[in-house]
């Protein structure tokens, strides 16, 4: 009775075959779905000891994005008179540092995700694309977070957001995209080189400058924008700006480059990270 | 038959030396490219590779038990590794029916700023439970690991003993059709390593297929029917628990004595070797369990007469636990090869693999001592009785009646 019972749940079960190294295109989206309880205990971790840990908790969610706007507002936008293409100081800061700042964190979180890792990697099969995953949802916890103060910025400044609000969850998961696909290719890269964790701070720094987010992208010539939308978070702060204040236009033509450059970097960042898996596990 | 459930076929895997369980710097990577090319030929790159495992094919059945002995860096380890997808081979495939779980290491996931009860969730996971499982056998789990009263601390305030056993009871509890096991039943105190053998043995019983690591011989020896040793990343020997076992600590054994012979050959008296005189076919050391009278015949050769000897014969279990030992005096010793027979009524001892150590002196305090080669063995039918645990090493027999007191004897008594 037993033996059957068995013998029937062995003819459902999947055969599993192990194989040398697999190639770059065989990547196992099926089974990241099938290990989705997974990604949500990781998720779940994440945010719970991130917030165990510190003495005001979720309050750093707010008081990251919050003081920088304080800091930009006084220096780029009161002494240095940078143009804010007619928003108030605060809210042109504020509504490009939501996405910024999740974005960086997720940068870095994941960069670091498989060493941090390294026990479990070493010592338990999963697939390995779940680990990154959960890095850049568990920031979306934060940024849910500091959104909140956004909107109390928002009634502060007797703003009312228009119907453009509803893109806002299409340029965060550009941003979500961005910071998974450069972070896949760094995750992989700082697990067999430990050097990378040291790189991401400086190019999170330069990032920074090269994305519009002290400054408004009208201050880039025109001929030159294409370039500058090469770089994909400029589409998404651009995006965030026009959906949460309703003021100028719609990022156009250079939100299509943006989107072309993440589904590249993606492509290749998800190929290279499930090279790299199958012996992750041996050098990290 | 049984269908199979796990087909390895050439299983190999190569390491880079030194990238084992190391990360590259990307200096250390820099500086080799720079200097590549000012090498000469590409001996020096193919001597950094180590094969940890090497054309390893492996059948098991669905329900069977295996236990995997070896050596420390045999590649015990690595054939688990690649069995539970952690790493993948070099070379070989292998195909597995059903789902698996590997607990390679206790506590994995576990982290101390979480609850208790938030690291059985988090570990449970990790090890491939559904979230609806571990809601299911929560309770167990606790009570199995004796936690309750702490369930909702966090687990850095757990003593070392209650978060290894928090972490067995969640690996425990685990419900794979195959599991593979690296030596983790070595958790906790005497009490605690029964409870997790009894689990082992009861998972083994619901018709589970089980891989399991060890370098216990009595756990192994308990839990499996056959055994596969690996020696130097190949197969060695697979079969039958008691002989695989016998031939590998036969083999631990001849090695470390491996010099004895040499050393002695120069000495006055040299030991030869030895036989059982009751032997089974062409195997000079294996006795059967519970055969009546046995003697063992030691061959020496002697170069000095020794007229008041004494020789004495001692025996040791196979973690080293002395059993018994004789002595007997008044040993003459002419020139020449000499037998010296040991003859015992009965040798009451449990199946496993037993060493003997002779020693020959005499009044001018010349010593001369032996472990004989190879080691003796009491063969049986393997057993996985619940009970096997309590049989000790002493096959002493025993019967059992039980009679009825009757009224009337009671009264009066």
């Amino acid at each position: 009775m037993n033996a059957t019972a068995q013998t029937r749940t062995l003819e459902k079960s999947p055969v599993i075959r192990i194989t040398p190294p697999a190639r770059w295109w065989e990547i196992p989206f099926g089974e990241v779905w099938e290990y989705r309880e997974l990604l949500y205990f990781f998720v779940w971790r994440d945010i719970k000891i991130r917030y165990k840990q510190t003495a005001i908790g979720a309050a750093w969610a707010v008081l990251q994005p919050l003081l920088t706007m304080i800091v930009f507002t006084l220096f780029f936008g009161k002494l240095a008179h940078i143009p804010s293409d007619g928003l108030p100081y605060p809210i042109f800061y504020y509504s490009a540092l939501l996405p910024w700042i999740y974005f960086a964190a997720s940068l870095q979180n994941t960069t670091n995700t498989i060493v941090e890792n390294q026990r479990v990697v070493t010592k338990v099969y999963f697939p390995r694309l779940i680990l990154p995953l959960s890095s850049v949802c568990s920031g979306l916890v934060d940024f849910g977070v500091s959104f909140v103060m956004f909107v109390v910025m928002m009634i502060y400044f007797g703003m009312r957001p228009s119907a453009a609000v509803l893109w806002l969850p299409a340029f965060l998961l550009l941003a979500l995209l961005t910071a998974l696909g450069v972070g896949l290719w760094l995750s992989a890269l700082n697990a067999i080189y430990r050097d990378v964790r040291y790189v991401v701070p400086f190019l999170v720094q330069f990032w920074m400058f090269a994305s519009p987010v002290a400054y408004p992208s009208s201050l880039v010539p025109e001929k030159w924008r294409w370039v500058f939308g090469l770089n994909p978070m400029t589409g998404v702060i651009e995006g965030f700006r026009w959906s949460l204040s309703g003021h100028g236009e719609a990022p156009g033509r250079s939100l299509f480059v943006s989107m072309g450059v993440v589904i590249l970097v993606l492509f290749t960042g998800v190929s290279y990270f499930h090279r790299m898996e199958t012996t992750i596990a041996d050098v990290v | 038959m049984s269908e199979a459930v796990i087909h390895a076929e050439g299983l190999g895997k190569r390491y880079q030396i030194g990238e084992r369980e190391r990360y590259r710097a990307l200096r250390d990577v820099l500086s080799r490219a720079f200097v590549a090319p000012f090498r000469r030929g590409g001996r020096a790159r193919e001597e950094s590779h180590l094969w940890a495992l090497r054309d390893v094919s492996l059948e098991v059945r669905q329900g069977e038990v295996v236990g995997l002995i070896g050596r420390n860096g045999a590649g015990k380890t690595t054939l688990l590794k690649i069995l539970s997808r952690i790493t993948r081979p070099t070379t070989g495939c292998a195909e597995i029916r059903g789902r698996v779980g590997s607990l390679l290491e206790v506590g994995t996931g576990f982290h101390p700023e979480l609850t208790g009860r938030e690291n059985v969730f988090l570990s449970g996971a990790i090890l491939g439970m559904k979230n609806s499982e571990i809601s299911r056998k929560f309770d167990e789990i606790v009570s199995f690991a004796a936690v309750e009263r702490f369930i909702d601390t966090p687990l850095k305030h757990f003593s070392t003993g209650m978060q290894m056993r928090l972490a067995f009871a969640v690996a425990a509890h685990l419900e794979p059709e195959i599991l593979l096991v690296d030596e983790v039943l070595a958790v906790g105190d005497l009490e605690f390593q029964k409870k997790c053998l009894g689990k082992m043995q009861d998972v083994s019983r619901s018709g589970r297929t089980i891989i399991f690591v060890s370098h216990q011989m009595n756990q192994i020896r308990r839990l499996c029917e056959r055994v596969a040793w690996i020696d130097a990343g190949r197969i060695a020997l697979d079969g039958p628990s008691e002989a695989v076992i016998g031939a590998y600590e036969h083999a631990i054994l001849s090695a470390s004595h491996a010099t004895d012979g040499s050393l002695s050959s120069r000495e006055a008296v040299s030991y030869l070797g030895w036989e059982v005189a009751q032997r089974r076919g062409s195997e000079t050391n294996i006795v059967e369990e519970g055969t009546g009278p046995i003697s063992i015949g030691i061959r020496v050769r002697n170069r000095a007469r020794i007229g008041h000897g004494h020789v004495a014969v001692v025996v040791y279990d196979s973690r080293g636990f002395l059993i018994c030992g004789w002595s007997f005096d008044d040993l003459q010793l002419g020139l020449g090869e000499h037998d010296l027979h040991f003859s015992f009524p009965e040798l009451p001892l449990r199946p496993g693999a037993y060493s003997l150590l002779v020693n020959i002196h005499d009044d001018h305090q010349s010593s001369y001592s032996w472990t004989l080669v190879p080691s003796l063995i009491i063969e049986g039918v393997p057993v996985t009785h619940h009970m096997d645990e309590w049989a000790g090493v002493l096959n002493i027999p025993c019967s059992m009646e039980c009679k009825e007191i009757e009224l009337s004897a009671r009264t009066s008594g």
